[in-house]
């Protein structure tokens, strides 16, 4: 065995820890939760489960580790199995899950983002999953998005996407339902800036511009039948008319959007009351204490439907665990569950991708259902493993547009270099 | 040796050279060596039983090794330099042939694993669960060394197979409430808690397909957690003799070509490819692929003009303000010298973010400040950005160079200046004939190293300006601050792109080439300062 008693020692303690501090529902409930439901597994057998000595290793990030150890508690208590809990940066993930499953050092289980399962498939990392008994709980958006090629990878448990996000005491409660109405409100309202916008500094950030790209009827790939295409999707006429918008808006036309705005300094900005409106996703809320806020979906800029990237996250399982059963056992029967559901969002509130879910624990309910709302529209990230050349050059692309180049030619040659770089 | 029996009696012996027996060295030496073959056991163990062959060869050998260094009367000098030989070894010299083994591969996306994996992945992502099929409860028997799967069908019959026996019902079996099957006439049934507690048999389990029926087509049973089946059907087999896949639906036969990507007969591929050696061929594109020369040139150009001007800059600098407070006229140098080193102590990460804030065209205290909040874009246009980098890092380097100035010109001696003085010379005369040659023989090899260091100097330019503002005449993703070594990492897609291992490590290599031949070369002429 790979693990030394110390590595085990360490993360039975840890775990026994962490169970201990993270809310006390998970911890009382577990025998009646189990005899509530069909579930065939260990409940109605009569003898215990007793895997004592096998150990389940889990990839977690930080915020997620409590979560996962209130759900490894139960299964550790029923089977005896241990569940090493290893915490890594949610970024570094994806990168070691593909460098270290092969040599066999990686995990049984991991937490990822389903936008990587293309690379995890193209690298031969991952197993396809089974949803079990709850099958029918998860919402059928982000089972699509963990699903590829018409095979389903990965367990979701949340998702997440960005919304408008606007100052009620500027701008009240309303949904703006155009580009020019919220600009318009805006300017109206005396704030110093009608709408500012994360460009992540001159890095650019195509990722929360992309509502308005989509309203212009640009989207990154091609869609076939619900499922991305690996060709380019931002090019031609829409692409154009994007480019031409986002030109207008920048540092050398409106100069609603500016690369000066970087994610701090926008959330401090709106913040402070300066912006009226924003662009923002869950995650930043904990940013805007001083003012009143409320969340709806993005307006458009060019007609159609303004869809935000919807991102889901969940676990995969190792394509080379040597634990396949005792990991599947885990994900279908102490995962889930809508118990172990609410623990994963009790200790990190995300959109739940699974129905039945409390969502009144967080810390700004109301903005969860306006977040509900923007997810609703929006599409899936594409998860192809061609997704991760278009950000460089996307990025950038927007980067230059806004700074004042040439809209129409720094975008179409952004779509050459693209494809050519896709096929290359 | 031999003095020892020329002269036993005519002088004392010096204490080592007398002692014959087992003495408090002896133990200590005993305690240490058997806590290092206490290790090196235990890494030999662990690497046997994950078969990492290579690791315990090596491991074996240098455990031999120490043991004969460290117990043979002949090695003494090999005493002393051992330790030092076994972390060259394992920290450089391995890193370097590793690196050095992974450029000759095409490791990256779509090549990461090794064949078998590879032909693993293919058939997962070709089984698939048969539409709208049933998942049926399920129990785990066994007859001797034969496993089979028992389950309950809809109407409530217990049927079992194997993976060369199709389902078929037994008579005479009973299930629990949940409808897997406690008892098979025949069979011994295998309780979950065994399955999962026998690493082996779960392994067995989760890789055995009970056939539905005769019919191939209809698909098989398997489970992936021991207590429900469901139906699935493999469109992949593995032909070993062909070394091909074969689809059996639309009859395509997938042969690998020589980059470990399978070929499919019609010329379609499997996502999944398995890493293979290509010889020099990442080296040869590094040099010649237009798309990637004519950038890496210009980045190539700017590492040279950064790491040296950083160096000139930083060193310049350090060394007038260690001129002026090392002044014997001047009260409180403790102090002064200690906010100094300031920006020294701070993590350079942390003051290259704080610098990107600062910079900030519109929001910038620098532009308010200093510049009548005019919207300088300091980071934004190639030339001043690349001005606001090599500004941050003088700021961040300077305090180091003014340390060891300060510490150089201490240590000079006073003669040599009064003997000048003497001789009429004057102060700038002083400085540039006494003074700063004898301050060049100490700093210059530390100049040498600053500038190795700046030359991959990662963390300034990523915090800083992650490399843009962007090329815009290229169609490689890298921008007018990128220096070699962030090229690099933009290249080998480890951030979240399209990885390419094989390519960055080749890449690393001719930057590690050049490196060297720079560092050897300066290296020569500061021997000639020496001959002063």
């Amino acid at each position: 065995m790979r693990n030394t008693i110390g590595k085990v020692v360490i993360a039975a303690t840890s775990v026994a820890l962490l169970a201990a501090c993270s809310s006390g529902t998970t911890d009382d409930e577990p025998s009646d939760a189990m005899s509530e439901e069909p579930t065939p597994a260990a409940s109605e057998t009569s003898d215990a489960i007793d895997a004592t000595g096998l150990s389940l290793t889990i990839w977690v990030d930080e915020n997620r580790e409590p979560a996962v150890a209130a759900a490894a508690e139960t299964f550790m208590e029923e089977t005896g199995a241990t569940v090493e809990l290893v915490q890594k940066n949610f970024e570094d993930i994806r990168a070691d899950f593909l460098a270290q499953v092969p040599t066999g050092e990686g995990p049984d289980i991991t937490i990822g983002a389903h936008d990587w399962l293309g690379a995890l498939i193209e690298g031969g990392v991952v197993n396809t999953v089974d949803l079990g008994e709850n099958a029918s709980s998860f919402a059928q958006v982000a089972v699509d998005a963990m699903t590829y090629d018409g095979q389903l990878y990965g367990m979701p448990y949340s998702t997440e996407t960005i919304a408008l996000i606007q100052n009620t005491d500027l701008v009240g409660e309303d949904a703006p339902a155009t580009w020019d109405d919220m600009i318009q409100a805006g300017i109206d309202s005396g704030a110093d800036r009608p709408f500012c916008i994360n460009t992540n500094g001159e890095t650019g950030d195509g990722y929360t511009m992309y509502p308005f790209q989509t309203s212009f009827g640009a989207p990154v790939f091609v869609q076939e039948n619900g499922s991305y295409t690996s060709e380019v999707g931002m090019g031609g006429e829409a692409g154009e008319a994007f480019a031409t918008w986002l030109g207008e808006n920048g540092e050398k036309g409106e100069g609603y959007i500016s690369t000066t705005v970087d994610y701090d300094i926008n959330n401090q900005l709106f913040n402070s009351g300066e912006c009226a409106y924003t662009i923002q996703g869950p995650w930043a809320l904990g940013s805007f204490t001083d003012v009143n806020f409320t969340v709806n979906p993005v307006p458009s800029a060019g007609g159609e439907t303004a869809s935000p990237f919807v991102g889901v996250q969940g676990f995969y399982v190792s394509s080379q665990s040597e634990n396949a059963l005792l990991a599947n056992t885990f994900l279908t029967n102490y995962v889930a569950t809508p118990e172990a559901m609410q623990a994963l969002y009790d200790a990190d509130p995300r959109l739940p991708a699974f129905e039945g879910v409390d969502t009144a624990s967080a810390p700004y309910p109301d903005a969860i259902a306006g977040f509900q709302a923007s997810a609703e529209g929006g599409v899936p990230m594409p998860s192809i493993p061609e997704m991760g050349s278009v950000w460089d050059f996307w990025n950038a692309a927007e980067s230059a547009i806004i700074k004042g180049a040439d809209p129409v030619e720094t975008w179409n040659k952004m779509i050459t270099d693209l494809t050519a770089s896709l096929e290359g | 040796m031999s003095t020892e029996t020329a002269t036993p009696v005519t002088r004392p012996e010096a204490p080592a050279r007398s002692w014959r027996g087992l003495g408090w060295g002896f133990l200590v030496k005993l305690l240490l060596m058997m806590i290092v073959n206490a290790v090196g056991l235990s890494i030999i163990m662990s690497a046997w039983a994950v078969e990492a062959w290579a690791v315990l060869a090596a491991s074996a050998l240098l455990l031999v090794a120490a043991n004969w260094v460290y117990f043979a009367r002949r090695t003494l000098p090999l005493k002393y330099i051992f330790p030092g030989l076994v972390f060259l070894l394992i920290f450089q010299v391995f890193v370097m042939g590793y690196t050095a083994y992974v450029a000759t591969t095409n490791y990256g996306a779509g090549h990461n694993v090794d064949k078998g994996q590879a032909i693993d992945a293919a058939l997962i992502n070709a089984e698939r669960r048969v539409e709208d099929s049933a998942t049926y409860p399920l129990t785990v028997v066994r007859d001797g060394d034969t496993i089979g799967f028992a389950v309950t069908s809809a109407s409530g019959a217990v049927q079992v197979g194997t993976e060369e026996e199709p389902l078929a019902a037994v008579d005479g079996a009973t299930a629990d409430g949940s409808g897997r099957p406690t008892e098979v006439p025949g069979w011994e049934v295998v309780s979950l808690n065994e399955l999962l507690s026998d690493q082996a048999l779960a392994q067995e389990v989760t890789q055995l397909r009970v056939p539905v029926s005769d019919e191939a087509d209809e698909g098989s049973l398997r489970t992936r957690e021991g207590s429900t089946a469901a139906v699935y059907r493999s469109s992949l087999t593995w032909d070993e003799e062909a070394d091909a896949l074969v689809d059996s639906d639309s009859g395509v036969t997938y042969t690998a070509n020589e980059y470990g990507t399978f070929v499919g007969d019609d010329g379609s591929t499997l996502p999944v490819g398995y890493r293979v050696g290509i010889g020099a061929e990442n080296f040869v594109k590094a040099v010649t692929d237009p798309d990637l020369a004519a950038p890496l040139l210009k980045v190539a150009a700017w590492t040279f003009a950064f790491a040296f001007l950083t160096v000139a800059t930083s060193f310049l600098l350090g060394l007038f303000f260690a001129l002026i407070y090392n002044d014997d006229r001047l009260k409180g140098k403790k102090t002064l010298r200690t906010l100094f080193i300031l920006p020294y102590a701070f993590p350079a990460f942390l003051t290259a973010l704080l610098w990107r804030g600062m910079l900030n065209a519109e929001f910038g205290v620098i532009n308010d400040w200093f510049f009548f909040g005019a919207n300088i874009n300091w980071l934004g246009d190639p030339w001043l950005a690349k001005f606001s980098i090599l500004f941050v890092n003088l700021w961040l380097s300077y305090p180091y160079w003014f340390l060891v100035c300060t510490g150089a010109l201490q240590s000079l001696p006073s003669e040599t200046t009064e003997a000048a003085k003497i001789d009429g010379a004057g102060r700038w005369r002083q400085f540039r004939s006494i003074t700063f040659p004898l301050l060049m023989v100490s700093t210059a090899p530390l100049a040498i190293a600053s500038f190795a260091f700046n030359f991959n100097n990662f963390t300034i330019i990523y915090m800083l300006t992650n490399g843009g503002p962007r090329f815009t005449d290229t169609s490689v993703p890298l921008g007018s601050t990128d220096i070699l070594i962030t090229a690099i990492y933009q290249i080998s897609g480890v951030a979240g792109g399209r990885a390419d291992y094989g390519l960055a490590s080749a890449l690393s290599i001719v930057v590690f080439v050049v490196v060297g031949i720079v560092s050897a070369i300066a290296f020569r002429q500061t021997k000639k300062l020496e001959e002063f």
